[in-house]
């Protein structure tokens, strides 16, 4: 039943400065599965999604040890081009961020910088995308008008979509619904997990119902460390170590 | 009834405040509203001598011959190519100055590079003018050879470095305004940072850079020291570059003083001013035109 890791961290630490912000953090996300990580704020969970699309890189006097592993090689040997990376890597965040662009010219984004020109293959790029993303029937006859002027729901699933256009094997989501209303909420964790067919996905939220409903796996870190990785049924109702139990209950924070 | 006696004195004191910070407020729209005012009472009355058409489009400004003319079409036509070819000059130099500023320079040669170009817009026109007299203007004669250095070119370029550090600094508030959010969406899926700024940064500033190249141009186009001192000051239609011309500031400026008080000449002189008003109106009005469209509709139409 184990399917193999797409990515693997090994004895990751990492810095902000001075801070340590994660300590020794070795884990292995399968593929075509959904793991969740949980923890109080500041605890790392982000932290340790943006470190594995080198998205930590744009911010100054960041430093990492130990290793990344992605489909067996360290994406951070100094040979590797982060936007390579980044293009198999999608990452979808917090706050629905799309361009101040038509939605069409959203979706093309990135298949335009990968160098896609005709027409007719980023028509169909926008239309499978938006299929994928659960989006298409409610703005396939507007894909010209901008995206500024969708709701907070749909514009997040105009972010899924377009992370979907560039075809990458990961989908890194940073709490996606935190700043959406229970019924988007709903048909996101919904799209989580018809994704998960195609993608392996990786998602940090603050919502613990919600990793218990979308994930197969679960971390839980604590103070910049992994305290508890397992199958999500098996934290959520039976974890081996107090804190995680405390946390999960509800009686700390 | 100490509570309603105080409640009074604080009403009173509020209404005080109120009015106070009113007539302060109107103090400087009437200012302005007299200078309209006696610009046009002083300029229009040149209209019973030229015709509006014969005034505006006149090619021959000669206020002092016998019988005087009063065409200020050259002048018109110095100060529209002095300020177009300034703002070829300074738009490329202070857009880019702005994204390097905002978007590439490391933070501490950032720092170094905004003070230098606030102290850039902080130097006195007449210093700028000094340096395009003594400096520029022989430099242009001799690697030119042409007869004088004080010309079109010499004052474009002394006031695209004018022009630059309103471009610029207005130009980095509006990419500086851009949410890291687009950014970070951006390098998420795989774009460089050349291809961030060109497609993304560029063009959600896009409204505020629009305004900043507009009132920059403006700001040329009203300058008067500058072209008085290094822009040679012909009252005639330039044939290249390297002519002299006289701008509408230069013109008031160099002949208010000899223009007798009340006479054509004196109110002709008023009505260049009025002309100049309107331009620079013109220019206010489409800088605070494209900042509001793109305002109303969020940056989204972008």
């Amino acid at each position: 039943m184990k399917n193999q890791p797409i990515i693997t961290t090994k004895n990751v630490n990492f810095y902000y400065g001075a801070f340590q912000a994660l300590t020794d953090i070795t884990m292995d996300f399968e593929r075509n599965r959904v793991t969740a990580l949980i923890g109080p704020s500041g605890c790392g969970k982000s932290t340790l999604l943006r470190l594995l699309n080198r998205m930590n890189d744009l911010i100054d006097q960041t430093r990492v040890e130990g290793e990344v592993l992605f489909e067996g090689r360290n994406i951070y040997e100094p040979d590797v081009d982060p936007v390579e990376i980044r293009k198999r890597i999608g990452m979808v965040f917090q706050k629905p961020n799309p361009f101040p662009k038509s939605i069409y010219n959203n979706i093309t984004y990135a298949p335009r910088l990968a160098g896609i020109k005709s027409k007719e293959s980023l028509d169909a790029l926008v239309e499978d995308s938006l299929k994928q993303a659960v989006l298409w029937d409610e703005v396939k006859d507007i894909l010209g008008r901008s995206a500024m002027t969708l709701s907070g729901g749909q514009q997040q699933r105009l972010c899924i979509a377009r992370a979907l256009a560039m075809k990458p094997d990961v989908l890194l989501m940073d709490e996606p619904t935190s700043a959406l209303d229970p019924i988007s909420t709903a048909k996101i964790e919904e799209l989580v997990d018809e994704l998960k067919e195609s993608y392996t996905i990786i998602i940090v939220t603050h919502n613990m119902q919600q990793a218990a409903r979308v994930s197969e796996y679960t971390g839980f870190f604590y103070l910049g460390k992994l305290i508890e990785f397992g199958l999500t049924e098996k934290i959520f109702t039976n974890p081996d170590i107090k804190q995680t139990e405390d946390y999960i209950t509800g009686r700390f924070g | 009834m100490v509570q309603k006696a105080s409640v009074i004195s604080r009403r009173i004191k509020e209404t005080l405040i109120k009015n106070i910070f009113a007539v302060f407020a109107l103090f400087s729209i009437v200012m302005l509203g007299l200078i309209v005012f006696f610009l046009f009472r002083e300029g229009l009355p040149i209209f019973r001598v030229v015709s509006v058409t014969d005034f505006l489009f006149g090619p021959f400004w000669y206020p002092t011959y016998d019988p005087p003319e009063y065409g200020i079409g050259p002048l018109i036509v110095g100060s529209v190519v002095v300020t177009i070819l300034s703002s070829l000059i300074a738009v490329p130099l202070g857009v880019l100055s702005a994204i390097y500023i905002s978007e590439i320079a490391p933070p501490r040669l950032k720092e170094v590079l905004k003070a230098i170009i606030e102290l850039l817009a902080g130097l006195p026109s007449v210093v700028l003018g000094f340096f395009g007299m003594v400096i520029l203007a022989p430099w242009l004669q001799e690697t030119f050879d042409i007869a004088t250095g004080l010309n079109i070119l010499n004052a474009s370029i002394m006031l695209a470095l004018m022009a630059i550090p309103t471009i610029s600094s207005l130009s980095e508030d509006a990419l500086y305004a851009v949410p890291r959010d687009f950014k970070e969406a951006s390098y998420a899926l795989g774009a460089t940072r050349y291809e961030t700024i060109t497609r993304v940064t560029f063009t959600a500033a896009l409204s505020g850079i629009s305004t900043a190249v507009i009132l920059g141009m403006a700001r040329a186009i009203g300058e008067t020291m500058v072209v008085l001192m290094v822009a040679g000051g012909a009252a005639a239609l330039p044939g290249s570059i390297f002519d002299s011309v006289r701008p509408m500031p230069a013109s008031i400026a160099a002949e208010m003083g000899e223009a007798p008080f009340g006479g054509d000449h004196y109110h002709a002189l008023f009505a260049t001013g009025i002309v100049l008003f309107f331009i620079t109106l013109a220019f206010n009005l489409v800088a605070d035109y494209i900042s509001n469209r793109f305002k109303e509709v969020g940056s989204g139409t972008l």
